[in-house]
């Protein structure tokens, strides 16, 4: 399968802030790549140079088989962009917002009105569609956003943070719909900071911190590399929590985590629910009294705890877009 | 489809944005219009009452300087509008499109004339009620309206490149009323030159406005021979000087807007 995305030590500086450092990426056409990080991991950044908005201070890019700085005129008629700064205007009806970007990639006057029309049935908009953008919702936004980077079909898709400020319905919403244009064969290059997001649309994934990628797979080996599931209970009395270790031991794929004065343990588990049921069923049958007991999954703050050795929300703040 | 074709299509797509825009949102050309009118009638009543001028009555003497100081104030609506873009990411999807890069300055410049036709249409009716008349023929007069109108034209590249320089709407709404304040009342206007103190004069004298405003005066016939125009050579041959200012903010401008434009946006 050729490559529809290929990066090759990209390097971005702003003054002293390096943006970019050695940015390396690959994505298989008609796959879904996710490049998962903190605010000023280098994720926009990279976005831009593969957009053509941006020249790289060093390294090389190709999207669709076009260089991203020699060929950038040509590629722009190739690839439809999606920001996480919804790039639509208020003042203009969701109908001629995407009509403005069909004339302006020379579509006729009367095959870019159908187009539109066509998009806004598709995400749901055709009711909103003759009224101003500025009464539209959050998500209505992102989807009519999206709409408008979909307006010629392009075989190459990037969707920067397209959910980040969402509330989570939308947010499920606008993930259907991602999903749905991934099944008709797009190669899409989605950034996000959520693990989920990730988890849910990407095949394969890059966690990205300091300007390039640290860690690559698919979302299973990256949760395999933070340790997985865990159980997280909490008992009522110290005694409990050697009681509590006892009777789990057999359950545990790793090192139980005691925090004794909070009464917590945490147990690295596989399996998912049916470890926790089999869990709580053998503490009842001990007679262990559990105040709280739940499963919890790697998140991106774990992955990247693990990966870094730093928390994710412990990042200089992003000084640039 | 050629890169003049495509800048042209782009260019037009991109004005039928900002029109669209300035008809939804009429309180910007509200601010446009209502602030001249407004003085109209202020200068008019307040100090035409006092101002004794020579063979001509002060409302006649004011509107030309009345249209020069709307357009400048229209044209700010250009930069004010680009900041506003700057901020919210629509350049990036601009840029992202296959259209000709010209085509957001042009567009947005173009879209700008129409308020300005707008505004002077408005101020030329209030000046009508007030006492304003055109002296000229026809021919003359639509000559004054062209001239005022290709002035305001090239004044939008020049608030398109400041604003670039300044990319926020907080920054450039101040600079551009603590430049454009001066400049109005740094000129012809609404007081003979002639009489302000001595470098006060020469700056008022050579000011493009001033400049513009004699050419206005003179194509709409608000002039009065009892009120001689000052020696300074803009002056003197007011049209041809307006035209040429015109030609000159244009050359200067539209390459630096540009410019500043990719380096606004590239970052």
């Amino acid at each position: 399968m050729p490559d529809a995305i290929v990066a090759e030590g990209l390097v971005k500086k702003y003054g002293d802030v390096v943006a970019l450092d050695g940015m390396e990426l690959t994505v298989p056409e008609g796959t879904v790549f996710g490049l998962l990080g903190p605010n000023g991991a280098g994720k926009t950044t990279t976005v831009r140079i593969l957009t053509t908005l941006l020249k790289p201070d060093a390294g090389y890019a190709k999207v669709a088989g076009l260089d991203v700085v020699r060929d950038a005129r040509r590629l722009r008629a190739h690839i439809g962009v999606s920001g996480q700064y919804a790039a639509v205007d208020d003042h203009l009806t969701g109908a001629e917002n995407l009509e403005m970007v069909g004339r302006l990639y020379h579509l006729g006057v009367k095959r870019a009105k159908q187009r539109a029309r066509e998009l806004l049935e598709r995400f749901d908009l055709t009711e909103a569609g003759d009224r101003p953008v500025q009464g539209y919702s959050g998500g209505m936004r992102r989807r009519l956003d999206l709409a408008g980077a979909l307006v010629v079909s392009p075989p190459v898709l990037f969707l920067d943070e397209p959910t980040t400020g969402l509330d989570p319905r939308a947010r499920a919403s606008l993930w259907d719909v991602i999903s749905e244009l991934v099944a008709t064969g797009t190669t899409v290059l989605l950034t996000t900071q959520y693990m989920e997001e990730a988890d849910r649309l990407a095949d394969r994934i890059g966690v990205v911190d300091h300007g390039h990628v640290i860690a690559l797979g698919t979302a299973d080996e990256l949760k395999d590399q933070v340790g997985g599931d865990r159980i997280e209970l909490s008992v009522t009395s110290v005694a409990d929590l050697a009681a509590v270790r006892r009777t789990l031991a057999p359950l545990a794929v790793g090192d139980m985590q005691v925090d004794a004065p909070a009464l917590r343990v945490a147990i690295p588990v596989t399996g998912g629910a049916t470890a926790l049921t089999t869990a709580l069923g053998h503490l009842i049958a001990e007679g262990i009294a559990v105040r709280d007991a739940g499963l919890r999954r790697p998140t991106l703050d774990d992955v990247f705890l693990t990966l870094t050795g730093h928390e994710a929300d412990e990042k200089i703040k992003e000084t640039v877009r | 489809m050629n890169t003049l074709q495509m800048a042209l299509a782009d260019g037009m797509t991109i004005t039928k944005r900002n029109a669209l825009k300035i008809k939804r949102a009429p309180d910007l050309l509200g601010g446009v219009v209502l602030l001249p009118i407004v003085l109209v009638l202020l200068f008019t009543y307040v100090f035409g009452s006092m101002i004794e001028l020579s063979g001509m009555s002060y409302a006649e003497y004011l509107l030309p300087g009345i249209f020069v100081m709307t357009i400048t104030t229209s044209a700010q609506i250009t930069g004010y509008t680009l900041t506003l873009d700057l901020q919210k990411g629509i350049f990036d999807r601009f840029r992202s499109l296959p259209m000709s890069p010209s085509a957001v300055l042009t567009g947005q410049t173009a879209s700008d004339l129409i308020i300005n036709v707008t505004s002077i249409a408005t101020m030329a009716l209030v000046g009508l009620l007030v006492g304003w008349r055109v002296h000229t023929s026809p021919l003359e007069a639509a000559l004054g309206f062209l001239v005022l109108l290709l002035f305001a034209y090239a004044f939008s590249w020049v608030t398109a490149t400041v604003a670039l320089a300044l990319r926020t709407p907080e920054m450039f709404n101040n600079v551009a009323t603590i430049v454009s304040l001066p400049l109005i009342f740094l000129s012809n206007a609404f007081v003979d030159s002639a009489r302000l103190p001595g470098p006060l004069k020469v700056v008022a004298e050579w000011s493009p406005l001033s400049t513009l405003i004699q050419g206005t005066r003179e194509l709409f016939g608000n002039t009065s021979p009892a009120m001689p125009v000052p020696s300074a050579w803009p002056l003197q041959h007011a049209v041809p000087a307006s035209i040429l200012w015109s030609l000159v903010l244009l050359v200067v401008f539209v390459p630096l807007a540009t410019r500043l434009y990719k380096r606004a946006v590239s970052q």
